[in-house]
């Protein structure tokens, strides 16, 4: 199993559901690594769904392991992708000619979820017909608040920001518009003093 | 009186200082000798002459120096001002809203003239001469909100109102309690203070937000907030804290009086008529522990209020580590006697 349960947090970090087919005119959806489980799921839920979804994945350190499962569902369209910034085009493309009645899934990593949530808000499409469930890595998307550069994929705390090279500490606080928690510095207070560092949730 | 401007730093060498009348009128944020959170607004009405609260927008003898320290703080980070492309005409309410209080408050520093749309705006201390067209973008060399904030004391937030909420969708924000407006901006009430600690499950702010959405316009409010910083440092941002966290660990018992400062913000609220928007000022006033006892009635009570703080509000305001040494410092002036009730000295 690759559910995760997020321990309460505040008020601007996010929560996700659970994928649920709704009716619609059309379906995007968009899932990385471990993500994938949650499309089966679906499509398992929902006999005829795929016939109409477009599905955008990324199997990121999965290899061939749910690609080819998801091939087998026959879905309308089927791209996978190698990273996030490669697929992002084509999700613009598929969000930019939505007609009324899109459901949006999203599935996967906090990073994916976030950065799709924010191509399909961009473009219109209501909170409401924007589904997500976390599975897999509880890896983080963090901006450094410092420098503003962003290091995906941050499973430790602290860690060093891949930009500025900062020791930082990661908060729950979280922007929909960055799509990233946010990193601040762990030491300045006491240059050099930085704990090690730990897996997230451990 | 006239006001006497200072040419005083907040970074570096920090020469600023207070004058006898910038500490007499000193926004003492405590009204008892003890602090909890609370929705402590009142309505936001020229109370005592003289005092911080007696105009729409207080001019004092630091206003030329923050404007100075504002325009260092941008051109090392442009992105202290935004503003969501939505909120464009907020930042127009909004100069109306401080050219003409100040022209109406400070007669002798600032005039307006109005023609129709055909606007004069004169602000003698910054020597600032600006003919332009109201609503019209081009005829200011900034966006409107940028350009009335570069000119007046204190960071704004505007906020828009939608689905019976508000978002932090523009600001100017350069002498903030440690919160990035880059980070925050387009969130809603409950998300841009979702870090505090405590207040949530009190409740604080759903009653606030509640508050806030049915703000009248005319009828703005106001309510003191609190916090500590070592040294005058305006531009307490979490983008610099890597720099600035570190003099924390320069307060000794011998200079904690000269260099540990009181952080009072006085908020006010306003709602904007164009935008429906509401302006959220926020003006910081700082204040050495040194000249705060030289009010006998605040020192007793300060020493008492930190030394009481819960843990939490001593963390999340940033001083725990030096919450033994500021108190040992303000115990010299608590003779245990009593004090009276509100903010203002006996």
């Amino acid at each position: 199993m690759t559910r995760f349960q997020f321990p309460k947090s505040i008020a601007s970090r996010p929560v996700y559901g659970r994928l649920t087919a709704r009716p619609g005119s059309a379906h995007l959806m968009v899932a990385d690594a471990e993500g994938a489980e949650a499309l089966l799921d679906l499509a398992a839920a929902a006999p005829g769904l795929m016939e109409r979804a477009h599905v955008i994945y990324l199997p990121k350190t999965t290899g061939a392991t749910y690609a080819r499962r998801l091939e087998t569902l026959s879905p309308a369209q089927l791209y996978i992708g190698p990273s996030y910034p490669a697929a992002e085009p084509r999700l613009r493309k598929a969000l930019s000619d939505a007609h009324m009645g899109l459901q949006v899934y999203l599935a996967g990593t906090e990073g994916l979820m976030g950065q799709a949530m924010r191509e399909a808000i961009e473009a219109g499409i209501p909170a409401g017909a924007i589904q997500t469930e976390h599975r897999g890595s509880v890896a983080r998307r963090m901006q450094c608040v410092h420098c503003k550069g962003i290091t995906e994929d941050v499973t430790t705390d602290p860690f060093v920001c891949a930009h500025c090279g900062l020791n930082l500490f990661v908060r729950d606080h979280y922007s929909r518009r960055m799509a990233a928690f946010q990193g601040v510095c762990i030491d300045a207070e006491d240059p050099g003093d930085v704990p090690p560092s730990k897996e997230l949730y451990s | 009186m006239t006001i006497q401007f200072k040419d005083e730093t907040f970074h570096d060498d920090y020469t600023f200082r207070n004058s006898p009348w910038a500490i007499q009128r000193f926004p003492f944020p405590f009204h008892e000798d003890s602090y909890m959170y609370s929705v402590n607004l009142e309505p936001h009405l020229s109370l005592r002459p003289g005092s911080v609260f007696e105009k729409t927008f207080d001019v004092d003898e630091h206003y030329i120096s923050e404007m100075k320290d504002r325009a260092r703080v941008l051109a090392n980070d442009p992105l202290r001002c935004q503003s969501l492309p939505h909120m464009t005409l907020a930042g127009w309410d909004l100069v109306e809203l401080i050219m003409e209080a100040k022209a109406r408050d400070y007669p002798d520093l600032f005039e307006l003239h109005r023609d129709g749309d055909h606007w004069h705006w004169i602000n003698k201390p910054l020597g600032i001469e600006q003919r332009f067209t109201f609503l019209d973008d081009s005829t200011l060399p900034c966006g409107p909100m940028e350009y009335i904030t570069r000119q007046a004391q204190g960071d704004f937030a505007l906020l828009d109102q939608r689905e019976e909420n508000l978002w932090m969708d523009a600001g100017m924000v350069t002498t903030q309690a440690d919160w990035s407006l880059d980070f925050d901006i387009g969130m809603n009430f409950y998300e841009w203070h979702a870090p505090v600690p405590l207040a949530h499950e009190m409740g604080v702010f759903q009653r606030a937000l509640k508050f806030l959405l049915n703000l009248q316009q005319g009828a703005p409010y106001r309510r003191l907030n609190w916090t500590m910083t070592v040294n005058p440092l305006l531009d307490t941002s979490p983008e610099n804290y890597h720099k600035w966290g570190v003099q924390k660990t320069e307060l000794t018992p011998e200079n904690v009086g000269q260099k540990q400062y009181l952080r009072v913000e006085l908020q006010s609220f306003f709602r904007l008529p164009r935008s429906n928007a509401l302006v959220f000022p926020i003006r910081c006033y700082l204040i050495r522990l040194e000249d705060v006892v030289s009010v006998p009635k605040w020192g007793r009570r300060l020493h008492r209020v930190l030394r009481d703080l819960p843990v939490e509000l001593a963390t999340y305001k940033g001083f725990i580590r030096n919450r033994p040494m500021i108190v040992d410092f303000l115990s010299a002036y608590d003779d245990g006697a009593p004090t009276s009730p509100g903010i203002f000295p006996d």
